[in-house]
């Protein structure tokens, strides 16, 4: 989610968006395996639904150009995963109705805790944003195209530094009431711990249900997998990630952005929380475009097993 | 302004329903974790390239001037075995012994425990494990013969006031046997303390356990053992060792071993990380309120020496994000 900016600021000006090398992926919708009856720990979740968001989030923040047949290749074997949302993203202007008419069924807004990070990045302020959002969600809706609304800087700003639990809430109450189905919060600079991510998510959790709720944690400082975990012992099942831990952070160069799906998928595992994700095939993957873009995995348990 | 995706009608998944969620162990967590410092020993040791004696007492002397309460100096192992620990003694007499930090060193044996002393240990570790095949690969006797070869050092340790601390290997797995029964780790950590060990630290050696294996097996040693003397040494090889850290002291455990910059392998996965990295394990801590008496600025500075050294870029992620490397 870090480079969700630079991704907004492009798609503001169409000539930049014609220039740039825009493609128009599809999110796949894989099949889902039931609920199963599985032994776990009490206080998680039965189930955790898994957004995938390394072909958008994770591919957009690495240096190398990624030739569009490889992105195809990647999301097939993505889709055969047993994933069930794969983000995968279309820039758009302003005239963004024509490629919805084109078959995209779902929209995302990104907003923001901070308002610098608004500014720098979308130049303008949070309650301007939300109302250019406001008519995206209402469009969207009015064609019953479900809207998911994400909050960045939810844990610390690369501008501000601390955020407040209460612009937090706000900013998240806010795009919930305008109709978007789930907010994710992202830890966009993954300075975020275990306590943090509690206070956060208690103040927002007294505005907006658990069950419309995702984290969206950035592996920058290693706290990843312990925010995320903090945020399952209270109740959130839905958890964004990116295989392979793809994706630098733009905010402190050389450090990690995402976490990797199958480091979250090998956690969830263990704790007997069901995905309905096959984590080898995840790792097939996560292989396949290590390759193809000459990189390392960011996964531990990729690195583990690849004998990297 | 805002991304499109397209999606295929997705079936319905009916959230399934949630357990209670208690969010009171949520928050619980110990005022102040002793952070037990293992880079210059578990770290350097499953390093392959050999560090002259200089820059490992350079290193530990800097774990010192960060403020690390313990840091573990070496092995007195035999060269034959671990190379990298063959300047045990000029090491643990060259360093800095800073007031108020302790400095144990592994001793695998009673020749190992008397080189020690000879050389100044006032703290010795030793090591068992919670798996048969392990203890039989490795040092080819059963779990009941190893403890029962260090009842001579805890004899000798005991007289001359020198503290014991113990080590139980794959508490969480075994690279061979695979699943460890909780029941199997209490009973060794059991033996070790009542043998005298004044701490037993409990080893994820080959990292892969997740929150749920490391509470069930904490949960059945603490029947045996008080939380006070308990330590945990979590390795990162599947990226779980923070996570499993932060379940541990949910529990009340307020010890934890780790590495500095991450440093060491893991010798059964080639290629994978092994310990958990001192700085990111002191950057969870301070966001949770808890206090380490750790700089981190001096510990990253720390690492970056040593990473120098070994011409590797580290393992840390605080690292990673703050030194540019």
């Amino acid at each position: 989610m870090g480079n969700v900016p630079c991704a907004v600021k492009q798609c503001l000006s169409y000539q930049q968006l014609l220039r740039e090398h825009l493609w128009i992926g599809d999110s796949v919708a894989g099949a889902l395996e039931p609920a199963q009856e599985s032994a776990q720990l009490s206080g998680f979740p039965e189930y955790v639904k898994i957004v995938e968001v390394g072909p958008r989030d994770g591919l957009q923040n690495e240096k190398v150009i990624v030739p569009t047949d490889i992105k195809i290749e990647f999301i097939n074997q993505l889709s055969q995963t047993g994933l069930s949302v794969i983000e995968v993203t279309s820039f758009v202007s302003s005239r963004w109705i024509p490629q919805v008419a084109a078959g995209a069924t779902e929209v995302s807004v990104f907003g923001a805790a901070s308002e610098s990070f608004s500014k720098k990045n979308i130049n303008c302020s949070i309650e301007e944003s939300m109302k250019k959002f406001e008519e995206v969600v209402k469009s969207a809706r009015h064609m019953n195209i479900p809207a998911r609304g994400y909050v960045s800087c939810a844990l610390g700003c690369p501008y501000e530094g601390n955020i407040t639990l209460q612009k937090v809430t706000e900013v998240s109450k806010r795009l919930y009431g305008m109709g978007c189905y789930e907010i994710s919060l992202g830890d966009t600079i993954g300075v975020g711990t275990p306590g943090s991510m509690k206070k956060m998510l208690e103040s927002v959790m007294k505005e907006i249900p658990p069950r419309a709720l995702a984290v969206h944690c950035h592996d920058t400082y290693g706290q990843a997998l312990a925010n995320i975990l903090t945020a399952l012992q209270m109740g959130i099942n839905v958890v964004d990630s990116a295989v392979s831990g793809l994706g630098g952070c733009p905010y402190a160069k050389g450090a990690s952005g995402n976490v990797a799906t199958e480091d979250l998928i090998y956690m969830l595992n263990g704790l007997g929380v069901n995905t309905g994700v096959n984590l080898y095939k995840v790792m097939e993957a996560g292989d396949f475009i290590c390759k193809a873009v000459n990189k390392t995995t960011n996964s531990k348990v990729a690195q583990a097993s690849f004998n990297a | 302004m805002a991304t499109v995706r397209k999606a295929l009608p997705r079936r319905l998944v009916g959230l399934a329903t949630l357990r209670a969620v208690s969010t009171s162990s949520v928050g619980t967590f110990p005022k102040r974790v002793k952070i037990v410092e293992v880079g210059p020993r578990d770290g350097l040791q499953n390093e392959k390239n050999i560090v002259p004696t200089p820059v490992k007492i350079k290193l530990i002397d800097m774990l010192s001037e960060a403020g690390l309460p313990v840091v573990e100096a070496t092995s007195f192992v035999s060269p034959k075995w671990v190379p990298q620990m063959a300047d045990h003694a000029e090491v643990l007499k060259g360093i800095q012994k800073f007031p108020g930090i302790n400095y144990p060193v592994l001793t695998p044996n009673f020749k190992g425990f008397q080189a020690a002393v000879a050389a100044g240990a006032k703290e010795v570790a030793i090591f068992g494990a919670a798996s048969e095949l392990f203890t039989k690969k490795n040092i080819n006797c059963s779990i009941d013969e190893s403890l029962q070869r260090f009842d001579e050092i805890l004899k000798a340790a005991r007289a001359a006031s020198i503290s014991v601390r113990g080590y139980v290997s794959c508490v969480l797995g075994c690279p061979y046997e695979g699943k460890i029964s909780p029941a199997k780790v209490a009973e060794v950590t059991k033996k070790l303390y009542s043998m005298g060990c004044y701490e037993i630290s409990l080893g994820d050696t080959i990292g892969v356990g997740t929150p749920g294996a490391m509470k069930d097996m904490l949960s059945a040693v603490l029947h045996e053992v008080p939380v006070t003397a308990l330590a945990v040494h979590c390795h990162d090889t599947y990226g779980q060792a923070l996570a499993n850290t932060l379940t541990a002291l949910q529990m009340g455990v307020s010890v934890v071993d780790s590495s500095v910059a991450g440093l060491g392998g893991c010798p059964y996965a080639q290629g994978a990380s092994g310990n958990l990295a001192t700085e990111d394990l002191v950057y969870m801590l301070t966001g949770l309120g808890i206090q380490t008496g750790v700089n981190l600025q001096k510990l990253l500075e720390a690492g970056a020496f040593i990473c120098q050294a070994l011409n590797r870029r580290t393992n840390s992620k605080v690292a990673q994000a703050t030194c540019k490397l």
